[in-house]
């Protein structure tokens, strides 16, 4: 549906609104919305990722991005495919799924790709070996995928000192 | 719904705080989500309903701190919805219509929480001026009683997962809502935003009809949330507000020396039509107020306290003014209202100079 003000762009905002006891729909385009005063104080999509995920599949190569494209979350069943064209991820386990990828388009976007901040009060003893663990084994399992060897002993090596205080 | 708050203003608009002719509010958002449940947008209902019932409970057993109300978005009707976009309490997106979303609003509207928005939560704070140290305190302390009763999904590396990918780390969005009227009318607006951006901030301007800048108000906003902590994003912010100020006086000071007489007659005038004008729009309202609040900010206009000048910013929206007055008026009919009421709430204020 066309946005009824400017009657130009496709309309994605959709009110009702009580106007004199008569209900009145309104199909509005982001810039118009905003004209009647629908402004967003909130900062959204500030950054053009769309650009930078194309700008990252186009780098690697038809095959290589082929095959990110393919890489699924096993908890959401997003695609990377799916993802990169929506820009939202599905569930938390994405970023375990996409981990390698992900590293990559984040350090485009914000310059970094490691948090340096606030971690959860309660969680932090009790489930930090937990996280560092799923953390190694979506390497371990890209690396393998990736038939980067060298890379997955490494990866075993450190799964396995993770585990020693525990074991010995 | 919110009748009572309809006719009070809201703390971030009191005028208070450092800064505060300049930097109207200070603004901190934190997102977070529950670990194991789909972010909000890929969910299904059930899920959503399950993270509102979750939060609710944790406002229930925490309710000293959480003292204020929980609403449910589909019980809330157009006009409020448009009434609590207004108060800047919730996002445009928020109010569309996605089953499963909840807010909590504190008792002095200073905390805010919107359940199921983009994230599970969105937990945001804000206050008057150029506070953004203690604005960030009070959304961090709901964030610590949260995370004692919920655990939140996060990853050594990326810190706390969001939905979107650019708020990933931190969840931490920092802002400033920022009147600049100097630098608009010297034309160096330009030339400020694209040093801003290049510092790694976002700035946008409220834009009205046309390509003007509505208010001559501006959101500056951290742009990155991943690889620094939250003071130190917190910190940068402030001290480019600070240089923002800075330069903002410095253009004031310039067209004070060399346009004083139009400077005045600009502001003079501005007053003028709030306090006669029979018909006006909101667009009217804020362009004119911000003038006024620079008369304000130069000493010109001694008359009108700071508070009224924000009241009458917030009142004279479509929403608040229709709950206001206690009826649904269309858009002409709330022209002519706005300005009795504008001109009602000066004359009762300000004695005539
Ligand atoms: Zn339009
Ligand atoms: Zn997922």
């Amino acid at each position: 549906m066309l946005c009824q003000d400017c009657g130009n762009n496709e309309s994605t905002i959709h009110l009702t609104q009580i106007v004199n006891n008569k209900k009145v729909e309104l199909n509005l385009c982001r810039i118009c919305a905003e004209k009647r005063g629908f402004h967003n104080p909130f900062e959204k999509n500030a950054f053009p990722l769309a650009e930078f995920l194309t700008g990252m599949l186009r780098e690697i190569g038809e095959e290589a991005s082929a095959a990110f494209k393919a890489l699924k979350c096993p908890k959401c069943e997003l695609t990377f495919a799916d993802f990169s064209k929506k820009g939202r991820l599905g569930c938390g386990s994405c970023y375990s799924a996409f981990r390698t990828q992900l590293k990559d388009l984040l350090r485009k976007v914000h310059n970094s790709n490691q948090h340096h901040g606030k971690t959860p009060i309660t969680t932090v003893k009790e489930l930090k070996p937990l996280r560092e663990e799923r953390k190694l084994r979506d390497e371990l399992r890209q690396a393998i995928e990736q038939e980067d060897f060298e890379t997955a002993a490494a990866i075993r090596d450190r799964l396995k000192i993770l585990f020693e205080p525990a074991e010995g | 719904m919110f009748d009572d708050m309809a006719k009070q203003s809201t703390v971030w608009l009191e005028g208070t705080g450092p800064e505060a002719e300049i930097v109207l509010s200070s603004r901190i958002r934190l997102a977070r989500n529950i670990s194991g449940i789909k972010f909000p947008p890929a969910a299904a209902k059930e899920d959503r309903e399950h993270v509102l019932a979750m939060a609710v409970d944790v406002f229930k057993k925490d309710s000293i701190f959480f003292k204020g109300r929980i609403l449910y978005v589909d019980d809330i009707d157009a006009i409020d919805r448009s009434f609590l976009i207004e108060r800047h309490l919730v996002s445009p997106e928020f109010m569309m219509n996605l089953p499963g979303r909840g807010l909590f609003v504190g008792q002095d509207e200073k905390l805010c929480i919107m359940i199921n928005e983009e994230d599970h939560l969105r937990i945001q704070s804000i206050s008057s001026g150029l506070t953004l140290e203690d604005t960030f305190d009070a959304a961090n302390k709901a964030d610590d009683y949260l995370s004692r009763r919920i655990e939140f999904d996060f990853d050594d590396d990326f810190g706390y997962l969001t939905s979107c990918p650019t708020n990933v780390g931190t969840g931490l969005r920092a802002s400033v809502l920022i009147h600049l009227p100097g630098l608009v009318l010297t034309r160096d607006i330009d030339n400020v935003i694209s040093w801003i951006s290049k510092l790694g901030l976002a700035v946008r301007g409220f834009y009205g009809e046309g390509t003007d800048v509505l208010g001559n108000l501006f959101q500056v906003s951290n742009q990155t949330t991943l690889g620094r902590s939250e003071e130190d994003i917190i910190e940068s912010l402030q001290s480019m507000t600070g240089q923002i100020i800075a330069r903002e006086n410095a253009a004031r000071e310039r067209l004070f020396n060399d346009a004083r007489v139009q400077i005045e007659d600009k502001i003079w005038r501005a007053y003028g039509l709030l306090l006669y004008a029979r018909i006006l729009t909101s667009e009217d309202v804020m362009n004119l107020l911000s003038a006024v609040r620079l008369g304000y900010g130069m000493g010109v206009i001694k008359e009108m306290p700071l508070a009224l000048i924000n009241e009458l910013l917030l009142l004279s929206q479509p929403a608040h003014l229709q709950k206001y007055l206690n009826k649904t008026m269309d858009a002409e009919e709330r022209d002519v209202q706005r300005a009795m009421l504008v001109r009602e709430k000066l004359n009762k204020t300000v004695k005539q100079p």
